[in-house]
């Protein structure tokens, strides 16, 4: 059986590596989790990218061994990672489920994307109770729920109009003290269909010629706004997005085949552009939107 | 002379998103629900008079994102700017707020067009793409709510104004009678009071 070690801390910066670890390979695939410590929405995705697509190379599905930790299952099972699983995984444990009632601090459960009508589901939570943690708890203002719905919706539906197969979302609050002396609003979208460089071959591939390939679809996505349709107001889902990003002085990255693109502030030190990395067909998106400080008012 | 009779039709998008897509949402979200909108918007301007006066109320819309402002705002701004419209159409957008304000924006620019909002306070707003010219003609003509044919030389002395003006009929932010050559304010229109 080959094991796949699965990072103690399964958060955004672990997401390449996990992706990687999971080229194709004849056998059972072992994931061990047992020393996660740390997992956030990218983690968990991640994880459930990595455990479909090993699945869906070695024909069975591959064994998750899961955290030592309580609190990390309990959290896991919050964020219905345990669903999500179902079908992925082979866990052998009984592993805790989501309870059905009582307030949650979840602020949006993994959430499959297949239909519009999800999205509907994904921004209406946001408006409703995962609104009231944000702004509430968190203080943030009216408006940035309403910013932080839109991102949503056009990060979700990136994977109904270009990935053309089914995708997760989820996001949630943290605190990084630490780090930024603040809670910040991490948000992961990850798809396993065709990436940006699939959607875009078709339509503009041959005016790069040579240079066309996983970096230069995504810079063309991200950077120029370039979609496979021709309409010309498609393609600004993203921009707006970059731009909202900024606005709060947050990160956003795609990864998508054996590259990463990313807007980076200051107080991050991932780089803008990475290539070569394992092949990854799909996309995963990240977004950390940093929220008011403590001094913010 | 007579008075131009106008009726406004009165648009929910909060409502008509909810019979448009069968949902119980009225948040204006994703591209499909936007050209469900839009298809329905332009269902209703069917049985309309000879020209359209559609002021699309947003009031009752939580979120809209840029996909669906691209679609019931952008798309349906240049159905009827086209030369094969269906139809005369004239639109104010109202309800907006600042929810609202930065998606429109963004559809508009990325479009190059133009349209007459009102904001939730009740004051109306040329939103979009726009000269400096059309803009200072565009607030002459709100605030006198019409300008006769023979009015305009005296209150848009400058060649350029008169330009702007042409601008903005032709950008449907301001309405021609061809009858009279009164140029009306939408505003007014859409009050009933020109």
């Amino acid at each position: 059986m080959h094991v796949i070690d699965v990072p103690a801390s399964l958060d955004y910066r672990a997401l390449d590596a996990l992706l990687d670890s999971t080229v194709p390979a004849p056998g059972k695939r072992l994931f061990d989790a047992r020393h996660v410590r740390w997992v956030d929405p990218c983690g968990m995705l991640a994880l459930l990218a990595a455990g479909t697509r090993v699945g869906a190379h070695g024909g069975e599905l591959p064994h998750l061994q899961l955290p030592d930790q309580t609190d990390v299952l309990g959290y896991l099972a919050r964020m219905g990672f345990f669903t999500a699983a179902e079908g992925v995984f082979d866990m052998n444990v009984r592993a805790p489920r989501r309870t059905a009632s009582g307030e949650s601090d979840v602020l949006l459960e993994i959430t499959p994307i297949t239909t519009n009508s999800d999205v509907h589901e994904v921004v209406d939570r946001v408006q409703g109770r995962a609104g009231q943690i944000l702004s509430r708890t968190l203080r943030y203002p009216l408006s940035a729920v309403v910013q932080f719905s839109v991102i949503l919706s056009e990060v979700c539906q990136n994977i109904l109009e270009h990935a053309e197969a089914p995708g997760w979302v989820a996001a949630q609050a943290y605190r990084w003290q630490k780090r930024l002396g603040r809670h910040v609003l991490v948000i992961s979208v990850v798809d396993l269909g065709q990436g940006f460089r699939g959607s875009l071959t078709e339509e503009h591939s041959a005016r790069f010629g040579d240079r066309w390939g996983d970096a230069t679809a995504l810079e063309a996505a991200f950077i120029h706004g370039l979609t496979r349709f021709p309409d010309s107001g498609r393609g600004q889902g993203i921009q707006q997005i970059r731009k909202q990003v900024r606005r709060w002085d947050g990160v956003i990255s795609i990864r998508s085949g054996r590259a990463r693109i990313a807007d980076v502030p200051t107080w991050d030190d991932m780089p803008p552009l990475t290539d070569g990395m394992e092949d990854f067909s799909g996309a995963a998106i990240t977004i950390i939107l940093p929220g008011p400080g403590d001094d913010d008012g | 002379m007579g008075e131009l009779s106008l009726p406004p039709i009165q648009i929910d998008v909060g409502s008509l998103v909810q019979r448009s897509v069968a949902t119980l949402y009225s948040h204006l979200v994703t591209r499909p629900t936007g050209r469900a909108v839009r298809l329905a918007i332009e269902s209703l301007l069917a049985d309309a008079g000879d020209i359209a006066l559609s002021l699309i109320d947003l009031s009752e819309v939580n979120v809209l994102d840029f996909s669906c402002a691209d679609e019931v705002v952008a798309k349906l701004l240049l159905r009827y700017l086209d030369p094969d419209r269906p139809r005369e159409a004239y639109f104010v957008i109202r309800g907006v707020s600042d929810i609202h304000r930065e998606p429109i924006e963004v559809v508009l620019e990325r479009q190059q067009l133009a349209t007459v909002a009102q904001r939730e306070d009740g004051t109306y707003e040329l939103l979009g793409v726009r000269s400096g010219s059309e803009d200072s003609v565009w607030r002459v003509v709100e605030t006198h709510g019409r300008i006769r044919s023979d009015e305009v030389s005296l209150l848009l002395p400058a060649p350029e104004d008169r330009t702007a003006l042409r601008g903005l009929v032709r950008r449907r932010v301001v309405f021609a009678d061809v009858s009279s050559g009164t140029v009306h304010a939408l505003s007014k229109l859409a009050a009933g009071t020109t």
